[in-house]
């Protein structure tokens, strides 16, 4: 029998998600908290998610934002912000917490982030600073909105990004001075756009005099048209504004973003509109995958509550089972809600686990172009500069993952000085984080959220149904699909598990779940270890082996084959990052003696939990690999004797597992809740 | 011309009401059943004296405020990442225990320590504000005890309005029965004075506020003395929750005055 005496708090959690130390952070959270279940929570609860259109009473989102300072979060101290450095972690958080509440009012925030990360990411200083200052509070008065203006009416960009019919054309050149463009874009499904003062736009060039594609700023008030367009009618996050908008404007050249040269008469932008987006989604897809599983994570209280009181009131007294533990008395809901809570401890762990990684990389990224700028690296040399550091990034992984007292601190630092050996971990690293965060937190956080719904019985289907939770199961699916869908996730895993670095970190990590194992056998992680390997010798399986019609298995367009492998990679990336948070409770738990009564009854419900997650990705990964193994083998097939042998061991490896889930279950019959939900229903 | 003032504003933490309550023995005397999991928030009646505390800051330029808290300060570091975001305040951090079961006296005394320590305090422009009553102990005496100890014997309790003329002349109006209010007139500091809830509305969270007063809120919860708080001389036979009923109906369409209509007649059956 395990024991939780009250849901997880903010303890907790930012010992988990390691921000313990970092009260920008903490006090961003409270903030965001505040706005999601004040005003966020009221717009839900008097239905102003019934209405397509953007109006007074969801404006009073945007104004909420401002007055709590998130409208700033995104900035710079000198810009008018309050969070140093990187703020990816802070994004995520914020998106976490005002999700918890509704997803469309976090989507709002973050959308004016999406509309700023070109510039940027990708920006000239000019640009920043002038499109930052626009858009913070520090001037006081309305800063400016943004939006993010990528896609277009059928049958133009979706999932392809690659061809654009928004288009840029030289309307005036004189001698001298700045071009004048003539910019044509129709955006389809424009977040903000009801009230953007700017926008954000991929064009290409239809002018042989200006090369390629770019992104480029369009503002309000420029010559033309700048029509707002129809708004999207949303069956989800109504309270984000979204437009399918048209532009026809006027425009100085100096705003494509990032600048541009002249070369022989040509106008060359510095960026093509796919660098731009590719360094913008890096990132902003983190705090979406996040969105998905404060919803989950949001659902065990008022699940919790509606079991337990499913029968007060009626006949039954005090002290009866029924009374007591109302729903409770069966088995199932408790189980089922061990699942939905899973998946969002696993889903958060490896969201934030990502965000961590992005704030990392961000000025490694930064140092990295600004050496390569002064080595005059570009392109492909950029590219095989970067290739050439392969078996330093290795050693430097084998360094990282070393013993404390094998680790090289010289050699350790040495590797380090050399940015470009940075740049190859972490871009191999975020390449699967980030796609891995979007797809599976979203795509299979969605399907969990049905089960949470049904937790409630048909409340869940009404809009009176506490905590949100059937538009929340509708909004999981948005979350799926926008800033791009699973199919484009599912690419990139494709491509990145390819990498020779993030393969030596995957059998790096095997090795650390051992090891882990064996110091802390209670969480499950030799199980995960071994479908690990289970899943690695699939790849290489894969990799090596052709179907019956001899056509190699692993290949970009075969999406059969690596697209429902790449969902059991994530399974695994989950599971693990989940594993370690728990490791990191139980080293740091004990510092803080807000925790120290309890710590134990914590650690054990969350190891249980560990177990449950790692059985469940054991079940996936043996299922689908299989599936896809034996599903194109032939009799000639190599390997097969070896890939059952694996799996026997993956099976055999979660013995006794579900008895952890039992008891996990069984906790929630007396973890202690609130009396009530502390935002509006 | 206005004047300057030193105030000090006495508030604690407490569980967040929304959270079960309930009690339970301890070796240490009563407690509230994992009180130390349950999410705290800033005392409402002293958050009220710290809203008010800097709303006078704002007119008497050159004031200032100190929030004194004997708190376990894990809990209140925790609490102030949402309170330090609200008003600008210097924290004194006293680290003991803030339960509703500990001896008011004991807290007083922690308290008067912890106000004698402010080193740049200037006693004879002092405003000693805090909660008629805390949502934990709801007795009302802390401060009471606490001015005696400080010897700040002009004290007003409940009170809803502070207005402040020249030469520290003080309008305080303070609750007595049927929803009156005792107006009085006082001169001079130091004052007293246990907010009810006063005014004005919870201040939005201000990012740039909470950095700014995180650069001596941390300080001070690293040097927080230890107060050793206990329940005393007290000697509990029982404790319980107020049985109280809860009776929830969803309205979504009425007005206010049907509302009050009904309150009203709830009121007088
Ligand atoms: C509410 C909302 C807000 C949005 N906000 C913005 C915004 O602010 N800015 C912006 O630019 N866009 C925005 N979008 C657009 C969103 O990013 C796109 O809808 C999304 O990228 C998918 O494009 P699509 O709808 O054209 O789908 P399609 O491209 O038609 O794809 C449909 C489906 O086909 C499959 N598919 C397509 N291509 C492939 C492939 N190559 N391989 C395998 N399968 C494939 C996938 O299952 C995919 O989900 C928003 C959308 C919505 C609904």
């Amino acid at each position: 029998m395990s024991s939780l005496p009250t849901l997880p708090g903010d303890d907790i959690r930012q010992i988990m998600w390691r921000y313990s130390d970092r009260y920008d952070l903490q006090m961003a959270v409270q903030s965001a908290r505040q706005v999601a279940r004040t005003t966020v929570a009221r717009l839900v609860a008097e239905g102003e998610r019934n209405n397509h259109e953007w109006n007074d009473k969801k404006n009073e989102l945007l104004q909420s934002y401002d007055a709590s300072g998130l409208t700033n979060l995104y900035m710079d101290p000198e810009q008018g912000g309050f969070i140093e450095g990187p703020k990816n972690m802070a994004m995520a958080l914020v998106a976490f917490e005002i999700s918890w509440v509704d997803a469309g009012a976090a989507t709002c925030s973050l959308a004016n982030n999406l509309a700023l990360a070109p510039i940027h990411e990708r920006g000239t200083r000019e640009q920043v600073e002038y499109y930052m200052g626009k858009a913070s509070l520090m001037d006081g008065g309305t800063p400016w909105r943004g939006a993010f203006a990528l896609t277009e009416p059928l049958p133009f960009v979706g999932v392809d990004t690659g061809v654009l019919s928004g288009k840029i054309r030289i309307a005036e050149w004189e001698e001298g001075k700045e071009p004048i463009i003539d910019v044509e874009k129709r955006g389809r499904f424009i977040t903000n756009m009801d009230f953007a003062n700017f926008v954000t736009a991929a064009v290409d060039s239809d002018d042989e005099r200006i090369k390629g594609s770019c992104m480029i700023t369009l503002e309000e008030g420029d010559e033309g048209t700048y029509d707002r367009g129809a708004p999207t009618l949303k069956l989800v996050h109504q309270l984000s504004s979204t437009r399918d908008p048209v532009f026809r404007l006027k425009v100085p050249a100096s705003r494509i973003i990032g600048g541009y040269e002249v070369v022989d008469g040509v106008i060359v932008p510095k960026y093509q509109h796919s660098d731009v987006i590719a360094a913008v989604f890096h990132r902003t897809r983190i705090p979406v995958g996040l969105m998905t599983s404060a919803k989950l994570l949001s659902a065990i209280e008022p699940v919790i509550r509606y079991q337990r009181q499913r029968f007060r009131g009626g006949d039954s007294s005090e002290g009866t089972p029924r009374f007591d533990m109302g729903l409770q008395m069966n088995e199932d809901v408790t189980h089922r809600l061990i699942d939905v809570w899973v998946t969002g401890e696993a889903g958060s762990s490896l969201g934030f686990a990502a965000a961590r990684e992005a704030d990392q990389f961000d000025p490694i990224e930064k140092q990295k172009d600004q050496y390569c700028e002064e080595q005059g690296l570009t392109g492909r040399k950029q590219f095989m500069a970067i290739r050439k550091k392969e078996a330093e990034v290795i050693e430097y992984l084998e360094q990282l993952y070393a013993p404390e007292s094998e680790k090289d601190a010289d050699r350790i630092a040495e590797l380090e000085s050399d940015i470009l050996v940075k740049f190859a971990l972490g871009d191999a690293r975020a390449n699967i984080l980030n796609p891995g965060t979007k797809l599976w937190n979203t795509g299979y956080g969605a399907t969990m959220m049905r089960e949470a719904v049904t937790l409630m019985g048909g409340y869940g289907t009404t809009e009176d149904c506490p905590g949100f939770l059937g538009q929340k199961w509708m909004d999981a699916q948005l979350e799926a699909t926008y800033e791009g869908p699973e199919a484009v996730q599912r690419r990139h895993l494709t491509l990145g598990v390819t990498s020779k670095i993030f393969r030596k970190e995957y059998s790096l990590m095997i090795a650390e779940l051992e090891r882990i194992s064996a110091e802390q056998p209670d969480l499950g992680t030799k199980a995960l270890a071994s479908a690990m390997k289970l899943w690695e010798f699939t790849l290489d399986h894969l990799q090596q082996s052709s179907d019956a019609n001899g056509k190699k298995l692993y290949h970009n367009k075969r999406q059969g084959v690596t697209f429902p492998f790449m969902d059991t990679l994530c399974w695994l990336i989950a599971s693990r990052y989940f594993a370690l948070d728990i490791v990191e409770l139980k080293e740091k738990g004990p510092l803080n003696p807000v925790l120290a009564e309890n710590l134990e009854a914590y650690i054990s419900f969350y190891e249980k939990l560990s177990k449950v997650q790692i059985a469940r990705t054991v079940g996936e990964v043996i299922r689908s690999c299989g599936e896809i193994v034996f599903g194109y083998a032939t009799e000639e097939t190599e390997g097969i004797d070896q890939f059952r042998e694996l799996q026997k061991q993956a099976e055999e490896s979660v013995i006794g597992f579900k008895l952890a889930k039992e008891q996990a279950a069984e906790a929630l019959v007396g973890v202690m809740i609130p009396e009530a939900l502390d935002y509006p229903a | 011309m206005p004047n300057v003032y030193h105030i000090v504003v006495c508030g604690s933490i407490v569980p967040d009401p929304l959270q079960t309550l309930e009690p339970v023995e301890s070796p240490a005397g009563p407690s509230l059943k994992n009180e130390m999991m349950l999410p705290a928030v800033l005392d409402p009646w002293a958050s009220h004296a710290l809203y008010e505390a800097a709303e006078l800051v704002k007119k008497c330029p050159g004031s200032k405020v100190w929030l004194v808290s004997v708190a376990p300060k894990a809990k209140l570091q925790q609490v102030m990442m949402n309170i330090a975001q609200k008003v600008p305040f210097e924290l004194v951090a006293v680290e003991g225990a803030s339960s509703g079961f500990m001896e008011a006296a004991g807290t007083a005394n922690a308290l008067a320590t912890a106000i004698d320590g402010i080193a740049d305090l200037d006693k004879s422009r002092l405003l000693l504000f805090g909660g008629w009553e805390s949502a934990s102990r709801g007795a009302g005496a802390v401060m009471q005890m606490l001015g005696e100890k400080l010897h700040v014997t002009e004290q007003f309790q409940g009170v809803d309005v502070l207005e402040v003329g020249d030469d520290d002349q003080f309008l305080i109006k303070e609750r007595i029965e049927g929803g009156s209010y005792q107006v009085n007139e006082t001169s001079g500091c130091p004052v007293l004075l246990g907010w009810a809830t006063g005014n004005l509305p919870e201040p939005k969270n201000n990012p740039q506020v909470g950095m700014l007063n995180m650069r001596t809120v941390m300080p001070a919860l690293q040097r927080a003395t230890k107060a050793d708080i206990t329940t005393g001389d007290v000697d509990y036979k029982s404790v319980s929750l107020p049985k109280q009923k809860r009776e929830t109906r969803v309205e979504k369409n009425m007005s206010a005055d049907a509302i009050a209509d009904e309150i009203v007649t709830w009121l007088n059956e």
